[in-house]
């Protein structure tokens, strides 16, 4: 279920580019470049969940990061419901922010330890003019943490005062305070335990088939992409390596990367038990990535070109893989 | 096998506002040589600081204050502090989850390995560093020489951990206490590590007590399992039948929640509400706020230990009442 | 100023710190994280936080002054000079010269005082009552540390906040403003500074304001680099708030702990500052650091004159440590790790 020509795209992004610069010395000589996100495009639907999985390293969080413009991409474009929104000033990229909301990874860091979460969750509404006043926006509030299964009388209490899977929440209704229609979640619940997380994904899966919401979904837990994704997108230093509908992905991956990150997830299976490890050696830097195809230092099946030529996305049955060996079956 | 390692009733508390809260209340549980026990359970449970009880690392203001820690026959909790530093590193080992924060940044991996070395084996400072490679190289560090010299912040995640192995078990220890060794880890790395460690118990029979909360890594590397939640155990059984046939309904709904299993388009089965804290526990089964089977001895009697099978223990009222035993209404 | 007299200014100055006084309780009343840790405060440190009641009390009766009621005896005060509380309470106990604590006769000589037995710290070497003078004293070190304090910390703040937050060129020129700053001799530059502005307390809490809000500059800087990086200033970016009010709404709230420790901290130091300042003859008159200064030539006399330098250092040491107490308690209180327990 991959998002076809007729569907209206609610996102695109194309040829996306973030690096960050290496400045060494007194006079902050520029040396190199932390290539974090290199040619990245995908497409996201309404009401659809996109999935951007991968290690450290690989440069998902720089991506969502990018799509708000919280981090300064070089080169790309960014299509958001008509407009490009790296070519947007500072005063209406700050009203297109209303769309696109982010929820992080931390539960800790990502609400101020000082404020009360009810005023929190109203700051989106007052700089965008949701709700004609003070009671007004109260009273969403009260329905947003209901919404979100909180108690609406704990709109005045503290971060501190709630539990990890409770602050998070506390986060989903600061971003749907502002009515977006795209929600970037970096790592959203990574950081909660397993029977927590089982709530929040169920949460998430709600809302959007209440609301029509789109996720961009940005983890590095192949498992919690299964059940949520429609669509998913594997990166390695700073590249999309592969993609496609979420079933394909997983019953046939193409890109050997895929294949080694999916073998390498313990199984619950008590009649399955791991072998050799299916990927060996380290992740390289994304300062100094390794010269043609970037994951060739860690291929089991790596070829001679590989070496010295990075492939291009091939277009493959149910995808594209960045792979030589799927060039064959490329069409073009 | 005989048991290496004998927990009886260890109970560890720490000050609450009224009065102590057992954080690890009355555990009871046994590790045989060679053998890998995992201690499972989420935030809250009491895994880790079960392990730094047996350790007696036990951060103030929290205290061990009953139990027995039977090492081959001697009780740790009774050694006196001297003689505990001996057992530590050389008999018992750990390892920690973020190896960012156990290593010194200012000192060399070699040095802090030979260090421990040198610390329980009277031994040249040539010796020691030799060891030290050959240890670098058993542990799959690439390039061992080069690294012997290197810093802590030169080296990746995965690179650290297997540093940490190394000093772990340069003492050629009786048991490992591993405490979530991957959890900081990209998953490809640490598919990696716990082959390592599959292999490295294998060939050096070390017992290893494996603190995690991920069922996954459970099934890769443990022999035995035993389920904590909120300072008590709630199950303990053999790997295999534990994750066939959960006995314990929340061993069963920590299985269910794991996303792996589902189909995309399901809801996951949660487990409603939160884990209580400390002062929150209700007298009977921590679990009764939360559980789907409750019904009304749960919420006020503790359940006792009940035998079903061989080496299965399972502390449950219903499972009890299941097998026909006392306590069916 | 402006066609006022200086003790009608002082006296507005006074009102108005009274009133930011009242709002600030209130403020601290109505959130409940400060309210929070006022009570746990209290708790922990009530002799203390007494003591630099009393002190403040004895600064403020010392504050307000008004002119006549001045009673027809006393010869040694102008009838239409202002006049403070304390002042009036100790009209007319001024003697010839020396006298010991609660003694009846003069120091030297022996001569009858005209209030024999009443002095409780005696009398300096002008006859003034030594405890007058401690009292009078009071205020000068809270002006001192207070009004240095506000001067010095919206500085550090303005530089500090906007140099971590912004980056860049500004901060480049704030860092070399702070690096310049810190090379100098400090002692050299407020000499300097003093002689160039004159020796009246603003010109000496100006000057050193000027010299002292480095330190916190630094401080603040450091701090806020670290809370620009956090998730939830980046969340309220995405939530479509301008920079400006994230660095209020935000960045500055969570600084305010840190505000409240540098304050009461500095505090101490700046009135320690001013004792030398005294002792090279360019302090603030009336202080207690100008009362030990000129206390030296008298411990040198035969027999002793020991309660002037007593007096003023034992009123230096009580409100120094009382505050150090205070600031350590605020410390422990509003250092966030502490607010958590264990989880």
């Amino acid at each position: 279920m991959s998002v076809s020509a007729e569907t209206p795209t609610l996102l695109r992004v194309s040829g996306l580019q973030t690096w960050y610069p290496i400045r060494k010395g007194l006079m902050r000589r520029l040396v190199g470049w932390v290539q974090a996100v290199s040619d990245v495009s995908f497409e996201i639907g309404p009401g659809q969940t996109f999935a951007l999985v991968g290690e450290s390293g690989c440069g998902k969080t720089t991506v969502g990061r990018s799509l708000l413009r919280l981090e300064s991409p070089q080169k790309g474009e960014v299509h958001f419901e008509g407009r490009d929104l790296l070519k947007l000033d500072s005063d209406s990229m700050r009203a297109a922010r209303q769309h696109i909301q982010i929820i992080f990874q931390d539960p800790m860091a990502s609400l101020d330890p000082r404020m009360r979460i009810g005023d929190q969750i109203a700051e989106g509404m007052k700089s965008f003019g949701i709700g004609a006043d003070e009671r007004e926006r109260v009273d969403r509030v009260r329905a947003l943490l209901e919404r979100v299964q909180l108690d609406p009388d704990t709109m005045d209490r503290y971060p501190h005062e709630f539990s990890g899977g409770q602050r998070q929440r506390i986060c989903i209704a600061r971003a749907l305070a502002v009515e977006p229609r795209l929600i970037v979640c970096d790592e959203s619940v990574s950081a909660l335990d397993v029977s927590i997380q089982a709530q929040i994904l169920n949460l998430l899966r709600e809302l959007q088939d209440e609301l029509g919401l789109s996720y961009l979904f940005i983890t590095h837990d192949l498992s919690v992409v299964r059940h949520l994704a429609h669509e998913v997108a594997v990166m390695y230093l700073g590249k999309i390596v592969e993609q496609g509908p979420t079933e394909r992905i997983f019953d046939a991956p193409a890109h050997p990367y895929t294949k080694g990150l999916l073998a390498s997830i313990p199984s619950i299976d008590p009649e399955r038990r791991g072998g050799a490890p299916p990927v060996l050696g380290d992740v390289p830097s994304p300062s100094d990535p390794p010269a043609g195809c970037h994951f060739h230092t860690r291929c089991g099946v790596v070829m001679d070109r590989c070496r010295r030529q990075a492939p291009r996305l091939f277009e493959i049955e149910g995808g594209r893989s960045r792979c030589f060996l799927a060039e064959h079956s490329d069409p073009t | 096998m005989s048991a290496l390692l004998e927990v009886r009733n260890l109970r560890t508390t720490f000050p609450g506002a009224l009065r102590p809260l057992p954080v690890v209340d009355d555990i009871s549980f046994s590790l045989a040589r060679g053998e890998v026990l995992a201690l499972v359970g989420e935030s809250g449970s009491g895994k880790s600081m079960t392990a730094l009880s047996i350790l007696r690392l036990v951060p103030k203001p929290g205290q061990v204050v009953a139990g027995e820690v039977m090492l081959a026959g001697e009780d740790l909790l009774q050694l006196p502090v001297t003689q505990m530093r001996r057992v530590r590193g050389a008999r018992i080992a750990m390892i920690f989850q973020e190896p960012m924060t156990c290593l010194n940044p200012v000192v060399t991996v070699g040095a802090q390995v030979m260090e421990a070395i040198q610390l329980h084996d009277s031994m040249s400072k040539v010796d020691a560093r030799a060891r030290t490679r050959e240890l670098f190289a058993e542990v799959g560090i690439p390039d061992p020489d080069a690294r012997l010299d290197a810093y802590p912040h030169h080296l990746s995640g995965g690179l650290k951990q297997r540093v940490m192995i190394a000093m772990a078990l340069s003492t050629r220890p009786e048991i490992l206490i591993a405490d979530e060794p991957t959890t900081a880890l990209d998953v490809t790395i640490q598919a990696q590590i716990l082959a390592l460690l599959r292999n490295l118990q294998r060939d050096r029979g070390t017992a290893i007590l494996l603190i995690t909360h991920d069922l996954g890594i459970v099934n890769e590397l443990a022999d035995r399992v035993a389920v904590m939640y909120a300072g008590r155990l709630v199950e303990v059984a053999e790997r295999k039948a534990l994750l066939s046939d959960p006995l314990h309904p929340y061993t069963q709904g920590l299985l269910r929640s794991i996303p792996a299993l589902s189909r995309a388009g399901e809801r996951l089965p949660e487990i409603p509400g939160v884990v209580p804290s400390p002062d929150q526990w209700p007298a009977g089964c921590r679990f009764s706020t939360r559980c789907p089977l409750r019904f009304e001895p749960c919420a006020e009697l503790f359940p006792e230990e009940i035998r079903p099978a061989a080496g299965r223990r399972v502390w449950c009222h219903e499972v009890e009442r299941s097998m026909g035993g006392k306590g069916a209404s | 100023m402006m066609g006022f007299e200086p003790y009608v200014f002082s006296n507005l100055v006074t009102v108005a710190v009274l009133i930011g006084l009242g709002l600030l309780v209130r403020v601290v009343r109505r959130q409940r994280l400060w309210n929070e840790a006022a009570r746990q405060l209290w708790d922990r440190r009530k002799l203390a936080i007494v003591l630099v009641g009393i002190y403040l009390v004895i600064g403020l009766l010392d504050s307000v002054a008004w002119k006549g009621g001045v009673p027809e005896d006393v010869v040694d005060v102008l009838p239409n000079a202002p006049l403070t509380l304390i002042d009036r309470v100790f009209l007319g106990t001024k003697e010839a010269s020396y006298s010991a604590p609660l003694a009846l006769v003069e120091f030297y000589g022996a001569a009858p005082l005209r209030r024999p037995g009443t002095h409780a710290l005696g009398t300096d070497i002008l006859g003034r009552d030594v405890l007058y003078l401690t009292l009078k004293g009071a205020r000068v070190a809270l002006l001192i540390g207070g009004l240095t304090s506000l001067i010095a910390i919206p500085l550090a703040l303005l530089f500090g906040v906007g140099a971590g937050y912004f980056g860049g060129r500004f901060d480049d020129f704030v860092f070399f403003l702070i690096s310049t700053l810190a090379s100098m001799p400090g002692l050299l530059l407020l000499i300097a500074l003093i002689m160039a502005m004159g020796r009246d307390t603003l010109s000496v809490c100006i000057a050193l304001g000027v010299t002292s809000w480095v330190g916190f500059c630094r401080l603040s800087r450091a701090e806020t680099l670290k809370l620009r990086e956090l998730d939830y200033v980046s969340a309220a970016r995405a939530l479509g708030l301008s920079e400006y009010r994230i660095v209020v709404r935000h960045i500055l709230p969570n600084l305010a702990h840190l505000i409240v420790i540098t304050f009461v901290l500095m505090f101490s130091g700046l009135v320690l500052s001013e004792v030398v300042l005294s002792w090279l003859g360019i302090g603030v008159d009336g202080s207690w650091g100008q009362m030990i200064d000129g206390a030296r030539n008298e411990l040198s006399r035969e027999p002793i004159i020991w309660w002037n330098i007593a007096a003023a250092g034992s009123a230096l040491f009580g409100l120094i440590l009382a505050v150090n107490i205070v600031g350590d308690g605020i410390r422990d209180v509003l250092d966030p790790r502490t607010q958590k327990g264990p989880t």
